[in-house]
């Protein structure tokens, strides 16, 4: 029990020499100097409430990403029908309720609409599954229904692209190592330290940067749009801009172009107007679809769509075919810049709503900080000297030596596993020292039980560490079950918490009773008392 | 060299001759803290039912300009804020509730935290913002749940090992005095109306481990002595174990309530509801460890023949050669 050969020695100095180097640079930076560049440098995280910045929480809205499945899916349904040999000839396409049906007019070519549609419906690489299931009804109806499974993959990817979008957007702000990660099916966390202003990333995040362009439908008269009657093959989007026809205008709702052949994007300013536009430039196969509608319809009206409402409506006064075309709109130079950066980004796959924000000024931090040091400091050396007087100064000494050394240790792992630290860590911080400074009382009152019913010391000490050490066993598993569940099933300032915790459970056994008990044994061996003070 | 020693040794309390008074106690107190919680309720931080808080330091003023904050604010529209003093008069936090319709539209939430910090901005340049704390409904409806959710779990699993490690009744008697620990600090929050967050969870938690510790350290010495002490009548046993490790008790706590105390007046506000929490439930822990986690075991009918069986051969062999006495 209380032997401890040499290579044990070695073994538990040295892991402790190691745990205080690790939390050297720690401290160094903690009190405000700098530690040299050219040596290894773990500092352990401040967490956003104790070093400032922002976290925000967006939530996609998945309803989203069905509804425009379901949208393309027609489109692709009309275009393999009609470039079907023979083509084939149908109607009465809807869609609703998460399924699209239409009708093959020529009751012989229900197969051959089959064999159309069927590539269009298994899932890409998945083998066996299906996106979408194909039913024949009343001989010539079919209904396409999108399978869970496909919708579940669907929106994964939607995720994944949004997640892909949402950092390409602030690394144009230009923000530093900000961390955005995917919680949940349908979740972004966003986290950016020293961002203390969030208001431009919520607003460019807010942003789907969706750019169509298409086709006015002037048949559609002013008083019928107002109605909300629009004719067939059309829609109503709202035009702000544009108050007196209603503050809304109808356009074709096929046969547009969508922003994604987009390859650049970039604020300027009107040559004739003199105000802020942004210039966007196509791709090659953009361009030339871009040229096509233009040629097409020379002396009509265009609407440039942006997420669901109209920016401007001019009208087509030559073909454009170089590629190139101005957005112009309400716009100032930031919101110009701002819509340049999302464009550039690329259009979000579904729109992502803020659910969740909080931002911490850095001075606010850094006086937590200070109030919590100070704190810390003060309960720490009362805590010391309280010890001091209970145990005496040489079993004090250990208890005390071990819960510093303890503390010093937490940081230093902290640091080394890049875990953050919060300020429900720090109360983690006076909790770990409970548990080491109680691991300590316990021996020592049990050794002083011991020494009570007449054991001579070393006996004492021995069957003291043995029989404490059960009970610091259980409490400590019950302590470690506790901070386990609370670092799976809470979040944010609770998981700072419980890491701290669990980290801390695991030191303290070793330095108050590992360390403690090393350091017992070398001075009963060297000294051989025949009594103790404690 | 006098040590210092809270408790003299040979200490022999009879708690058990009390078990009934306290029990009374105990149990009053435990009605008291259901009828608060049901006619005060708790006093839900925005963690748990949505809205925004934000902190705001007014740089140029001794005061903040409460009285007009509050009224532009409440011309936009979502009703009065709460506006409380945060520390020095020139801080104050601004609370504000869900806006209409928010548990279907999400983004109004977020819109409200917008035009509520241009204001501030617009009409008071002098005022620094120091945090926004802006939480949609969907959200703190799952905050709330899978923090009671953490908390339930906790306590079940921690009493599952108790058993596994002691003896049902142990573990029996561990989940009640769990969950009169939380109810009775969770009773405190309603009666003080402290602010109920997601931090408080944590503090509810860490109180139920430290409280877990201190049922152990007590449980594993009378599972010792009813292993020593084989004809020891039980409520003779039980006092005895709970004197024993009386010393360890008191030690303890004190030693974690000198920190916490230095926290809780030195600390940044911002954990004052999480350290007050642990504080509360330590008095209440230490207090049930010494009165409650006894009188418990007798009730769930823990005879002096509870770990006999366990004991092997060897066991006893091993106790006749330490010389240990029977009874």
């Amino acid at each position: 029990m209380l032997d401890f050969p040499l290579w044990k020695r070695v073994w538990l100095w040295g892991l402790t020499i190691v745990g205080l180097l690790c939390a050297l640079p720690s401290m160094v930076a903690l009190a405000g100097g700098s530690w040299p560049a050219f040596l290894p440098n773990p500092v352990v995280n401040l967490g956003l409430d104790l070093a400032g910045g922002s976290h925000i929480m967006l939530e996609a809205d998945a309803r989203q990403v069905g509804a425009q499945r379901l949208l393309s899916m027609e489109e692709d349904v009309r275009d393999a029908l009609r470039q079907a040999s023979p083509r084939i000839r149908h109607g009465d396409i809807s869609t609703s309720g998460g399924r699209l049906s239409f009708m093959v007019e020529d009751p012989g070519q229900v197969d051959a609409a089959r064999d159309v549609l069927e590539p269009l419906t298994t899932g890409a690489g998945l083998t066996g599954q299906r996106d979408w299931t194909i039913e024949v009804v009343d001989g010539t109806r079919f209904i396409l229904t999108q399978t869970r499974a496909g919708l579940d993959l669907a929106i994964k990817q939607a995720m994944t692209s949004a997640t892909e979008v949402v950092r390409k957007r602030i690394d144009a702000l230009g923000t530093r190592e900000p961390t955005i990660i995917q919680s949940g099916a349908d979740r972004i966390v966003v986290q950016v330290p020293g961002l203390e202003d969030p208001e431009a990333l919520k607003e460019l995040l807010g942003q789907t940067a969706n750019l169509e362009f298409k086709l006015v439908d002037t048949t559609a008269l002013p008083s019928d749009i107002a109605a909300g009657i629009v004719p067939p093959g059309s829609e109503i989007v709202p035009y702000a801009a544009d108050a007196q026809i209603g503050g809304a205008i109808a356009v074709k709702r096929l046969g547009g172009i969508r922003g994604d052949s987009l390859t650049n994007a970039q604020q300027t300013v009107d040559q004739q107007t003199n105000r802020p536009v942004v210039s966007i430039t196509f791709d090659p196969q953009g361009a030339q679809r871009f040229a096509r509608l233009t040629t097409e319809n020379v002396n009509r009206q265009f609407a440039i769509i942006l997420d669901g409402e109209v920016l401007s409506a001019p009208v087509i006064q030559t073909p454009i075919l170089g590629g190139t075309a101005q957005i112009s709109g309400n716009f100032t130079v930031e919101s110009a810049n701002q819509l340049a950066v999302a464009l550039n980004s690329g259009a979000l796959p579904v729109e992502l709503t803020v659910v969740e924000e909080r931002t911490v000024r850095a001075e606010l931090g850094a006086d937590s900080i200070s109030k919590g040091a100070i704190a810390i400091g003060v309960g720490t050396l009362a805590l010391v000297l309280f010890i001091f007087a209970t145990y005496g100064p040489r079993f004090g000494f250990y208890a005390n030596a071990a819960v510093v050394i303890n503390v010093l240790i937490i940081l230093g792992v902290m640091a080394v596993v890049g875990a953050t630290l919060t300020l429900p860590g720090i109360a983690g911080f006076v909790l770990t020292i409970g548990a080491a400074v109680d691991a300590n009382v316990l021996i020592n009152e049990r050794i002083r039980e011991e020494r009570a019913r007449g054991r001579r010391v070393v006996q004492a000490v021995e069957s003291g560490y043995r029989e404490a050490s059960r009970a610091i066993f259980d409490a400590n598993i019950t302590n470690v079950i506790a901070a386990g569940l609370l670092f799976l099933f809470g979040s944010g300032p609770v998981k700072g918490f419980a890491v701290v915790l669990v980290i801390g459970i695991i030191t303290s056994v070793f330095t108050a009773v590992t360390l403690t008990r090393m350091w017992v044994a070398g001075w009963l061996r060297r000294a051989r008392p025949n009594d103790l003070v404690l | 060299m006098k040590l210092l020693k809270l408790v003299p040794d040979n200490t022999n309390i009879r708690f058990l001759r009390w078990q009934w008074p306290f029990f009374i106690v105990n149990v009053l107190a435990m009605l008291a803290a259901v009828v608060l919680l049901f006619t005060n309720g708790l006093n839900l931080g925005i963690d748990f039912v949505g809205g925004q808080m934000i902190r705001t330091t007014f740089t140029q003023s001794a005061e903040a300009p409460t009285a007009a904050l509050r009224e532009e604010i409440d011309a936009l529209g979502y009703g009065e804020p709460v506006i409380q003093a945060f520390g020095e008069p020139n801080e104050v936090s601004i609370r504000m509730r869900l806006p209409d319709g928010a548990d279907t539209r999400p983004e109004l939430s977020a819109e409200m935290t917008n035009k509520v910090t241009a204001l501030i901005r617009q009409n008071h340049p002098d005022a620094r913002i120091d945090g926004v704390d802006a939480v949609s409904g969907r959200v703190s409806g799952e905050l709330f749940q899978t923090g009671m959710q953490a908390l339930a779990l906790a306590a079940i699993a921690i009493s599952i090992y108790i058993w596994v490690r002691f003896e049902w009744q142990f573990g029996v008697g561990a989940l009640f005095a769990l969950v009169q620990d939380v109810l009775l600090t969770v009773g405190m929050f309603s009666l003080t109306q402290w602010e109920f967050d997601l931090n408080i969870v944590a503090a509810l938690l860490t109180l139920i481990g430290y409280s877990l510790n201190d049922k152990i350290v007590v449980y594993d010495r009378i599972r010792e002595n009813l292993k020593k002490y084989r004809r020891m009548p039980l409520p003779e046993l039980l006092d005895l174990s709970v004197n024993e490790t009386l010393s360890r008790t008191i030690v303890t706590s004190l030693s974690l309530l000198i920190t916490l105390v230095s926290l809780l007046l030195l600390g940044p506000d911002v954990i004052f509801g999480f350290t007050a929490a642990i504080t509360l439930g330590i008095f209440i822990g230490t207090y049930s460890s010494i009165f409650m986690s006894a009188p418990f075991l007798i009730w769930l009918g823990v005879t002096s023949d509870s770990f006999v069986p366990k004991e092997s051969a060897a066991d006893r062999q091993a106790r006749k050669a330490m010389g240990r006495p029977e009874a």
